[in-house]
């Protein structure tokens, strides 16, 4: 077993900002444990502008904001980064059980931070009736699908709730040519940034439904048609609103849940609501010198203050390692 | 007879904030802004009233190389009308040679004044 002063679980926005100012506020070992084969997160496939404006003062596209980041990180070389790796276990004294090609290795660390960031909600979670046909996905993995992979979904497209990436992939969608025929949300309002629901739907005359929800999934192989219905303030359905829209492709944007099975299994307190840690101060969580920062600490808006936020784990990190010497 | 004022209101999408801007025209001139925080929403008004731009961004596919999409967007807004016409562009295009952040995939596309750039780096497959 091989002993770390700081391992990093998550190599995104979160888990970079905080391993550079780890860095820099004294810690010279620092190890990154990512799972996909680059660094970045989910910022690779957020192709779209609308990054950085405050931590870098420039307009940044997705992986514009991950490469300067990703750059810094390479320059230093007391950050190692481990990739394609995956964490399976994380004990309370701090032993991490990491699984990379071809190996299982344990590593001792003095203080951990996670930064794991979210996984979409899915259809299940907000109980759709009707059949289980191909064609539904999250709103994440379409833009995986279309972004990273090359592949489009589906022709026609109706995307459920109005969460930033469900508006972001409609304006995508309607780019590389699929019809997007409709955004339903069950809210009163977009739980997405305004200006998303301006430049990704408004721009492309895409309606927007509010106070409506999806009764009913149709289609046998492949989706076929929803029934949309509109509800009342209690989210009851009003009778005789019902109508029904063709389509061959259902997106879910319904919101993000925080990633925190690993710190659970450690014994951390967690808010089984919201999966957060339960914590008195920022990135803190019941266990003294394990940290969580980013989208697994609270679900953020902006790729920038994820950054912001997370600097201050790293500090925090270096701070409980200079108490420990 | 004076021409009645009108009155136009849009969302600021220069950043997150989401200023509703109130825009007067007077035979369709501008004689009035109000509701933005900083110049940058003035100047997206003017804009959205004479020729709406957006920054375009998309991914082209890529042979041969460490990634199968290289993602691109103008490093200029162009206008909203050109966005499908530009998507078409971008859909025959293909990589072939590494690139770096930055770097120019097609100089003054589609005649528009702007350069196409691609917004990773991506490598030879190893």
């Amino acid at each position: 077993m091989t002993e770390r002063d700081l391992v990093i679980v998550g190599g995104g926005p979160a888990g970079m900002a905080a391993a550079l100012c780890a860095y820099k506020n004294g810690v010279k070992d620092v190890l990154i444990i990512e799972r996909d084969q680059r660094l970045g997160g989910i910022l690779n496939q957020c192709i779209h502008p609308g990054f950085g404006l405050e931590y870098f003062k420039e307009i940044l596209t997705g992986p514009e904001y991950a490469q300067k980041v990703t750059d810094e990180i390479r320059s230093i070389k007391q950050i190692e980064v481990s990739l394609r790796s995956f964490v399976v276990k994380l004990e309370p004294h701090k032993i991490l059980t990491i699984l990379k090609p071809g190996s299982l290795q344990q590593v001792k660390a003095k203080t951990i931070i996670m930064a794991t960031g979210c996984r979409e909600k899915t259809r299940e979670m907000i109980h759709v009736p009707g059949t289980r046909p191909a064609g539904i996905f999250s709103a994440g993995l379409a833009q995986k699908l279309i972004n990273i992979e090359g592949l489009l979904p589906g022709k026609e497209v109706v995307i459920v709730g109005s969460g930033d990436i469900g508006l972001i992939m409609a304006r995508r969608l309607t780019l590389e040519g699929a019809k997007v025929k409709a955004v339903v949300e069950i809210q009163k309002e977009s739980r997405g940034l305004i200006r998303n629901v301006v430049q990704c739907l408004n721009d492309f005359d895409i309606p927007l439904y509010f106070s409506h929800k999806i009764a009913r999934i149709y289609g046998n192989k492949r989706v076929e048609k929803v029934a949309v219905i509109k509800v009342d303030d209690h989210f009851n359905p009003i009778e005789d609103s019902g109508f029904s829209i063709d389509c061959d492709t259902v997106l879910v944007s319904v919101g993000l849940i925080p990633e925190n099975e690993l710190i659970e299994m450690a014994g951390v307190a967690i808010d089984k609501k919201t999966n957060c840690p339960v914590s008195s101060e920022l990135n803190t969580t019941s266990i003294k010198g394990l940290f969580v920062c980013g989208n697994s600490y609270k679900v953020y808006d902006l790729a920038d203050s994820v950054s912001l936020d997370s600097e201050i784990a790293g500090k925090q990190a270096a701070e409980f390692l200079g108490s420990r010497l | 007879m004076t021409e009645p004022r009108l009155t136009k209101k849009f969302i600021c999408i220069e950043c997150p904030k989401g200023c509703e801007i109130t825009v007067t025209l007077d035979e369709g001139t501008i004689v009035e802004i109000t509701g933005n925080s900083c110049e940058k929403g003035e100047a997206y008004v003017r804009a959205e009233i004479t020729n709406p731009t957006r920054v375009l961004t998309s991914s082209v596919l890529a042979e041969g190389l460490e990634f199968k999409m290289i993602p691109v967007k103008t490093n200029k807004p162009i206008s909203k009308a050109k966005l499908i016409t530009a998507m078409r562009e971008i859909k025959q295009l293909r990589i072939h040679d590494p690139v770096h952040c930055g770097e120019v995939i097609q100089r003054d596309f589609l005649g528009l004044g702007v350069n196409l750039i691609a917004t990773r780096a991506c490598k030879k497959v190893e």
